[in-house]
């Protein structure tokens, strides 16, 4: 069964994407340690790290266009996840530091010897062990979605409302970390990090291996994503995003379905927090910041939702952007973001993927098929969403 | 002056009476020798003096013992004389003459602790009981109040017969009345007659004098003593309730402001405009420029400035908002997603167009002088900017309200909230309802602008700070009643402020927040969720 089912997976696309990016696995760290500096192909480590940090991005943004691109519920609070994925990995690596902080305490962390703490908080105990803590980021984020997205589903709380609340659980999760009292660093989160089983995190190899695994994860999520949607699973997913009170009545369990692809996201993007803390080596409730996850959710609009490469692309391509406007125009970075997402909305509803098909695309299939509304339009109007359809008893086909 | 003598001649009658003749004759004082002594005095033996000097009722020793209570009494090792130093003025204690010091003079300060501090207080309370100024005797009387001695009993009885000033005599009596009850002489009856009078006169402080008395008093007395405290107790806790409930309607009036017009472009579009905070920014900016153009050309009309501003922001947020709408939203329609994401984008730009033509600092907006201070209501602290935004608010709400129902546009907007094809069909322009609403919303919102001058920070991020509480309040009351934003805003406001005290200022909103995504569990329309007989709505 499961063969068969990542025989489905490895369609065309898939294989190409995946391929890319485990070549881009192995490719960076031979470019990174053994070509040497100023030759040709050479990758700096600085670039290393930095595109470290894209491709969890990447993995964060994939994992929203479960949810949003193919399951159509808009989460405005998956920085939550990917940022509790981030501390589970900064609580391992704040154990790390042992004697070597600046107070050389060995059971408390720098920031608890500061505030008095006498004895190490219960949440943390196991942490010091690498694999309770990798536990962690998957527990952790799951777990939350679970129990959210268990009872919004269930009293089926959709569209904005659900948009809103999500924004609403990451707010109460900033506000929380901010406190000192909770045993999270407060406002200056966790930092400082010297060791990732047992190697240096600021050494160039544990920077490219870091890299590496990222480019792998990124890789299986795409993987994971391609087995659910092409699975019977993914179509009934499409299904509550074009038609969900249809899929209720034909008899599937919509909150379910639901609950699968927010949990599954929410653990992808757990991960990704994970990969991303020790690359840029700090992590601060900043990143529970509402104002992220609608970043997050421009990455995939960017790119194109409803589709496995058009996130990844979105992801990267808006923050190199953004690396580039924050250091030549940096009054411009916000002017810019905003009309992107004006733009994309108004004018790219498919993304860059959807431009793609359209030019390239469009001129071969012309002949053979009429063009077809694309799932990503359909999705809000079927939903009832539109007010033009409110009240609206009669049953309408199929767009 | 004749008055004067004559308090005086009183007082030192007074120290004739009985109570009193004890101690002043046993020690005979010697003002000048017990000033003398003071420099060789340890802190014990200072008390004494203080106390002996205090009986003799003497104004004269007033200086020594201000001197003494302030740190500049000082002796000098080689005279032993002692001296008050003020600066570099050196003066005697008694006849306030400058004193020449020899070279050889060697000052050291006379030590005092917080205790004798207290002591001095209290005899120079005594002292200034009998003071010309009514300032001077109420200062005297809370003197007592916070050091009773059964001791100075005669001297507050002579200083009540002769009082004539109410608050005085109102603290006078109190203050006996504390001495009473703490007084080993006095009867079982003139304790509990002492009691109901600290009720009335010590206000604040009533209920720590009383549990204080409760261990020492005679049980007699103790149960009179407690119903007074419990009572006390039960007043201080409505009177708290009251003032949270006053804090909380201020808050939700702000919070009703700011979510108002979110609430009808909602209901009326099922649009989520996130650039809403931007607009009651834009608001804020408008109201500055309003003031600085003011000052500049009319600074006559300086106090109504703000008054100038409102209908200037209105407008010119109103016609932002008819803009955004025309040139963006209308595009989206049937996609509120995207809708929220175009919004988002725009309060962006907004932001950083403040931001670079104001700067990111705080700009300061004057407020005038009928909405500066505070009134004292019942013991209720009420600052007259947080009362006239409450009105405000009022007053907007009523408005909104009037126009929903009474006019042909709120007519319209009404019947678009609750069948957009059916009033379409009816020959309503639906468009041109979207751009008002949509105008309306923002203008309100820079209305809610003007009013968060008065109470925060005017800076490119305020609408950042209202916005995902607007949405709390518009989730919360529900989609297409205005009640239910009324009712939704002042829930919160108030349920917050009840929360603070208990949970701290930002436990108290996480709580909030984690209360409202329950909540949306049980009613995932809000509160007063619009009926309809559609599957999806």
């Amino acid at each position: 069964m499961l063969t068969q089912a990542l025989f489905r997976a490895l369609d065309k696309k898939a294989v190409w994407v995946i391929g890319i990016f485990l070549a881009v696995a192995v490719y960076v760290p031979v470019a990174n340690l053994l070509i040497p500096p100023g030759q040709f192909g050479h990758v700096p480590t600085y670039l290393v790290s930095l595109l470290g940090k894209y491709l969890s991005y990447a993995i964060l943004a994939l994992a929203l266009d479960l949810v949003w691109g193919y399951c159509g519920i808009l989460s405005l609070g998956h920085s939550a996840f990917f940022a509790l994925g981030g501390y589970a990995m900064g609580m391992y690596l704040m154990r790390q530091i042992g004697t070597r902080g600046v107070y050389g305490n060995p059971t408390l962390p720098d920031f608890m010897v500061f505030l008095n703490w006498k004895e190490l908080p219960w949440y943390w105990l196991g942490f010091d062990n690498f694999w309770f803590a990798m536990a962690m980021v998957v527990v952790v984020p799951g777990l939350l979605a679970f129990i959210f997205g268990f009872f919004a589903f269930r009293s089926r709380v959709t569209g904005v409302y659900l948009s809103i609340i999500t924004q609403a659980m990451t707010f109460a999760l900033l506000l929380a970390f901010f406190r000192n009292d909770m045993g999270f660093g407060g406002n200056n989160g966790l930092t400082d990090f010297k060791d990732i089983l047992g190697a240096p995190v600021q050494a160039q190899t544990t920077r490219v291996i870091l890299f590496s695994s990222t480019a792998i994860a990124l890789a299986l999520s795409v993987l994971v994503c391609s087995m659910i949607v092409n699975s019977k699973l993914g179509k009934v997913m499409v299904a509550v995003r074009d038609a969900e009170s249809r899929t209720r009545f034909i008899g599937y369990r919509v909150e379910y379905v639901k609950l699968f692809a927010f949990t599954v996201s929410a653990i992808m993007a757990g991960i990704a927090g994970a990969l991303y803390v020790p690359q840029v080596g700090i992590i601060n409730p900043g990143e529970f910041e509402p104002g992220n996850s609608i970043e997050v959710v421009i990455w995939t609009a960017v790119g194109g939702r409803g589709t496995l490469i058009g996130p990844i692309i979105g992801a990267i391509v808006v923050n190199l952007g953004k690396s580039w406007f924050t250091s030549a125009l940096p009054e411009f970075w916000l002017f810019a973001l905003g009309a992107l997402f004006i733009f994309v909305t108004l004018f790219l509803p498919k993304g860059i993927v959807g431009l793609w098909k359209q030019v390239f695309g469009a001129r071969r299939k012309k002949v053979e098929e009429p063009a077809t509304p694309s799932p990503a339009q359909s999705a809000d109007i079927e939903r009832g969403e539109d007010p033009s359809t409110f009240d609206n008893p009669q049953p309408r086909p199929a767009e | 002056m004749l008055t004067h003598l004559l308090r005086l001649a009183l007082l030192t009658l007074s120290l004739l009476l009985p109570a009193q003749i004890a101690r002043a004759q046993d020690t005979a004082v010697d003002i000048p020798a017990q000033i003398a002594a003071m420099g060789e005095a340890s802190l014990k033996e200072l008390t004494q003096i203080v106390v002996d000097l205090a009986s003799t009722g003497d104004n004269s020793v007033v200086p020594v013992l201000t001197a003494l209570a302030d740190g500049n009494l000082y002796a000098d090792k080689t005279s032993g004389r002692v001296l008050i130093q003020t600066g570099s003025t050196v003066t005697d204690p008694l006849t306030g003459e400058t004193v020449d010091l020899g070279a050889e003079a060697d000052l050291s300060r006379i030590r005092v602790n917080n205790s004798l501090r207290r002591d001095i207080s209290a005899a120079l309370a005594g002292m200034t009981l009998m003071s010309d100024n009514p300032r001077t005797r109420l200062a005297a009387a809370q003197g007592f109040l916070a050091k009773p001695d059964a001791a100075n009993l005669p001297l507050l009885d002579e200083a009540i017969s002769a009082e004539t000033d109410a608050t005085v005599l109102s603290a006078m009596q109190t203050a006996r009345a504390v001495t009473v009850l703490g007084s080993e002489d006095a009867s079982v009856e003139d304790k509990t007659a002492a009691v109901p009078q600290i009720v009335a006169g010590a206000s604040r402080n009533a209920i720590t004098i009383l549990t204080g008395a409760l261990a020492s008093a005679p049980d007699p007395v103790k149960p009179t003593i407690q119903s007074a405290i419990s009572g006390l107790e039960q007043g201080r806790a409505v009177w708290g309730a009251l003032q949270n409930v006053w804090f909380g309607v201020s808050l939700g009036s702000v919070l009703l402001l700011a979510a108002i017009g979110l609430a009808i472009t909602f209901g009326v579009m099922g649009v989520i405009n996130m650039a809403h905070g931007e607009m009651v920014m834009l608001g804020a900016y408008t109201t500055f420029l309003t003031q600085l153009v003011i000052r500049q050309s009319f600074p006559g009309l300086l106090d109504y400035s703000l008054l100038i501003a409102l209908p200037v922001a209105f407008l010119v947020t109103g016609a932002i908002g008819v803009g955004i709408e025309r040139g963006i939203i209308r595009w989206l329609y049937g996609r509120p997603l995207e809708t929220l994401l175009a919004t988002w984008g725009l309060s962006l730009i907004l932001q950083q167009t403040v931001r670079s033509i104001f700067g990111p600092t705080n700009q300061m907006v004057i407020a005038p002088t009928w909405m500066s201070g505070s009134t004292d209501f019942f013991g209720l602290a009420i600052t007259y900017n947080r009362f006239w935004i409450v009105i405000f608010a009022l007053i907007v709400f009523f408005m909104l309200l009037l126009i929903l129902n009474r006019t042909p546009l709120g007519l319209q907007m009404r019947a678009v909230t609750q069948n957009r094809r059916m009033a379409s069909a009816m020959g309503i322009r639906t468009p041109f309802v979207d751009a008002m609403t949509f105008g309306l919303g923002s203008g309100i919102a820079g209305l809610a602008g003007v009013a968060l001058t008065q109470i925060d920070n005017i800076s490119p991020n305020l609408g950042q700070n209202y916005i995902i509480d607007s949405f709390m309040v518009v989730v919360f009351g529900g989609v297409g009643n205005l009640w239910g934003t009324f009712v939704g805003a002042l829930t919160l406001g108030i349920a917050n402020k009840f929360l603070e005290p208990y949970a701290g200022a930002v436990l108290g909103k996480i709580l909030i927040l984690v209360l409202i995504i329950l909540f949306i569990q049980r009613r995932p329309r809000g509160l007063f969720a619009l009926k309809g007989r559609a599957i999806e709505q």
